[in-house]
């Protein structure tokens, strides 16, 4: 094996881990508030794509400057996000009391109707716009050339997600708040912080993550119907892999998922799609409550 | 007595229309396939656990039922079925007793995982399972006679539904049984269960085991049905629908899953006529608002008045 091929490796790790930690915190965050595993996460992340990709083609077209694409990226993502995650809040709002199976059902339902919407809205051809790939140029690190847009916009987007969310989660009073609803809204109400309003704040802010994360693999990806499906899959891998609610443990797990998938890639590609599922089964019969999980006492 | 003459309604009316318009025979076995699939999950739902991973018993012994046929042509398709449903049981007595450890969201997702390494091991490894192309299955004798595609489908249609009726009926009693009182107790309150000095992993397995090897049955009439198997199968979207169609019957009553799973086969096959390309939608947007009007499913519609199944979801 030559020192080419495990670099390409590690940085096409590096970069798709970016992608998988951003979504995976989206439904951490979405868990955090409906106790359920959003099944329509996919579609937040195929929404988030296609919106960037749509903007993109729409006024970025015959622009060059980088800055402009990036806005626009974010713009689409963000503005899909807050759509979407609006949507779908409004619908478990419906379902709030009824069987936590019940709800999941209801994301199931919502997924198979945001499928067909976007096979509606946006055709079935793929979409692909890759002008900010090109327009960010491509840099060589120890005779790899490789794209800066991967080098290092998405791993630095994620990190900056990362470190953003963990000051506004320890030092804001928002940020105070959403952990503290999170934890027990009830208790989180008696203490007069306004359990709806924070609820909805988190909702979206995990919204707009996924969508985020379909956002930033726009340019390198296809867009065709069916991205969101899998992507759910590998995102619940990396949240039940890291435990529930963990933030650190999310972005150490995608790594070792992104990682090993894409040593995978060019090793031994059979294993490709297995790898996120094989860890994900061994993690868990080792440690069923997540790697990064404190172990709680049982309430009775 | 009623369930006795819903079962005998059942027993004349499917046939009679399967006779009367003969194109409807395949959609009658499809459902009633996805019926038996949807009762094994019924049978979980019980136990309050959710699977988003149980098309890969369907898978398991439809590629059972194909590597059986492939090396033993000569075998009756009776004892294929027989052959692939055991090999789902094998398969779920071992994952089981892995599975039943956990409960709600990591239940359901070690399943989906575990379905997931199947369904891509499947696609990937070309020489042995034909990669996503599937294997074919050639139409084997039934209890001895040699039919040509007609009679093959009308004894078919004959053999789903008998092994239907005797699911439900077993099932049924397998609920009123105390084995079945414990699982429903799993969602109620495991803790006051093993107070009580039951063993609440051994209910769990046994009613994981039973739910594996109705899917698996389910897998295998349906690589008969269809004369191919693919991995697709035991894909995660393919075990929603069968949630999907327990819930849409409903899990008060076996039964349910065999109404929602006949509901669910001509819906898509309408919504598939009216609006072609979009039947997700409807489908999904029906289901929500079953949800929403019917928390029990269909069944709930005309189950008895008095709340005492317990467990129904």
């Amino acid at each position: 094996m030559s020192s080419d091929i495990l670099i390409l490796a590690l940085l096409d790790g590096v970069s798709y881990a970016g992608l998988l930690f951003l979504v995976a915190l989206g439904l951490t965050f979405i868990f955090g508030v409906v106790r359920i595993l959003n099944v329509a996460h996919g579609s937040l992340y195929a929404f988030g794509g296609y919106g960037a990709a749509s903007l993109g083609l729409w006024l970025g077209q015959d622009s060059d400057s980088a800055m402009e694409s990036v806005a626009l990226l974010l713009g689409g993502a963000i503005a899909m996000g807050i759509v979407l995650g609006t949507v779908l809040m409004l619908l478990l709002k419906k379902f709030q009391d009824r069987d936590p199976i019940l709800q999941l059902l209801v994301t199931f339902g919502a997924f198979m109707i945001f499928e067909d919407l976007q096979r509606m809205i946006f055709g079935t051809q793929p979409y692909f716009v890759a002008d900010i790939v090109n327009q960010m140029g491509t840099s060589e690190l120890i005779g790899v050339v490789y794209m800066n847009y991967q080098l290092l916009f998405v791993p630095s987007a994620a990190l900056a997600v990362y470190f953003l969310l963990r000051w506004f989660l320890n030092s804001t009073l928002a940020g105070r708040q959403i952990v503290a609803v999170t934890h027990d809204r009830e208790v989180a109400t008696a203490l007069g912080i306004n359990a709806k309003r924070i609820a909805y704040l988190t909702f979206v802010v995990g919204a707009v993550l996924g969508s985020l994360g379909g956002a930033l693999a726009s340019p390198t990806t296809a867009l065709v119907p069916g991205i969101g499906a899998d992507m759910i899959v590998l995102s619940f891998a990396v949240v039940a892999s890291a435990g529930l609610g963990q933030i650190t443990g999310a972005l150490i797990t995608a790594l070792l998922i992104g990682l090993s998938r894409s040593f995978c890639v060019y090793l031994a590609p059979e294993f490709e799609v297995v790898m996120p599922y094989l860890i994900m089964v061994l993690v868990l019969l080792v440690r069923p409550q997540g790697l990064f999980t404190v172990v709680q006492a049982r309430k009775i | 007595m009623r369930s006795v003459l819903f079962g005998a309604a059942a027993a004349v009316a499917i046939p009679g229309i399967a006779l009367a318009f003969p194109w409807l025979k395949i959609p009658l076995i499809l459902s009633l396939c996805y019926g038996l699939a949807a009762l094994g999950i019924v049978v979980l739902l019980k136990a309050g656990q959710i699977s988003f991973g149980h098309g890969m018993y369907a898978c398991i012994s439809g590629y059972a039922v194909a590597f059986v046929s492939k090396r033993f042509p000569e075998m009756d398709g009776v004892f294929q079925i027989a052959l692939g449903t055991l090999a789902s049981v094998f398969a779920g007595m071992l994952i089981g007793a892995f599975v039943v450890r956990y409960r709600d969201i990591f239940f359901g997702m070690l399943n989906l995982a575990i379905s997931m390494v199947l369904f891509t091991v499947l696609g990937k490894f070309y020489e042995y399972t034909g990669g996503t192309d599937g294997v074919r299955i050639n139409r084997p004798a039934l209890l001895g006679f040699d039919l040509s595609r007609d009679p093959y489908e009308i004894a078919l249609l004959a053999l789903v539904l008998a092994l239907s009726l005797i699911a439900t009926f077993g099932v049924q009693r397998y609920f009123r049984s105390s084995a079945g009182q414990a699982l429903a107790a799993i969602k109620t309150n495991e803790t006051r269960l093993e107070y009580l000095g039951v063993n609440a992993k051994k209910v769990l397995w046994k009613g994981y085991v039973l739910s594996a090897s109705l899917c698996g049955l389910s897998g295998a009439l349906f690589g008969l049905s269809q004369g191919l198997v693919t991995p697709e199968l035991g894909y995660w979207l393919r075990s929603g629908e069968f949630v999907f169609i327990a819930i849409l019957g409903g899990a008060g009553h076996a039964a349910g899953a065999f109404v929602g799973a006949l509901l669910y086969e001509f819906l898509k096959m309408y919504a598939a006529a009216l609006v072609s390309g979009s039947w997700q939608l409807i489908l999904g947007a029906i289901l929500i608002v079953i949800i929403y009007f019917l928390p029990k499913g269909l069944s709930g519609l005309f189950g008895k008045r008095k709340d005492d199944e317990g467990g129904a979801v």
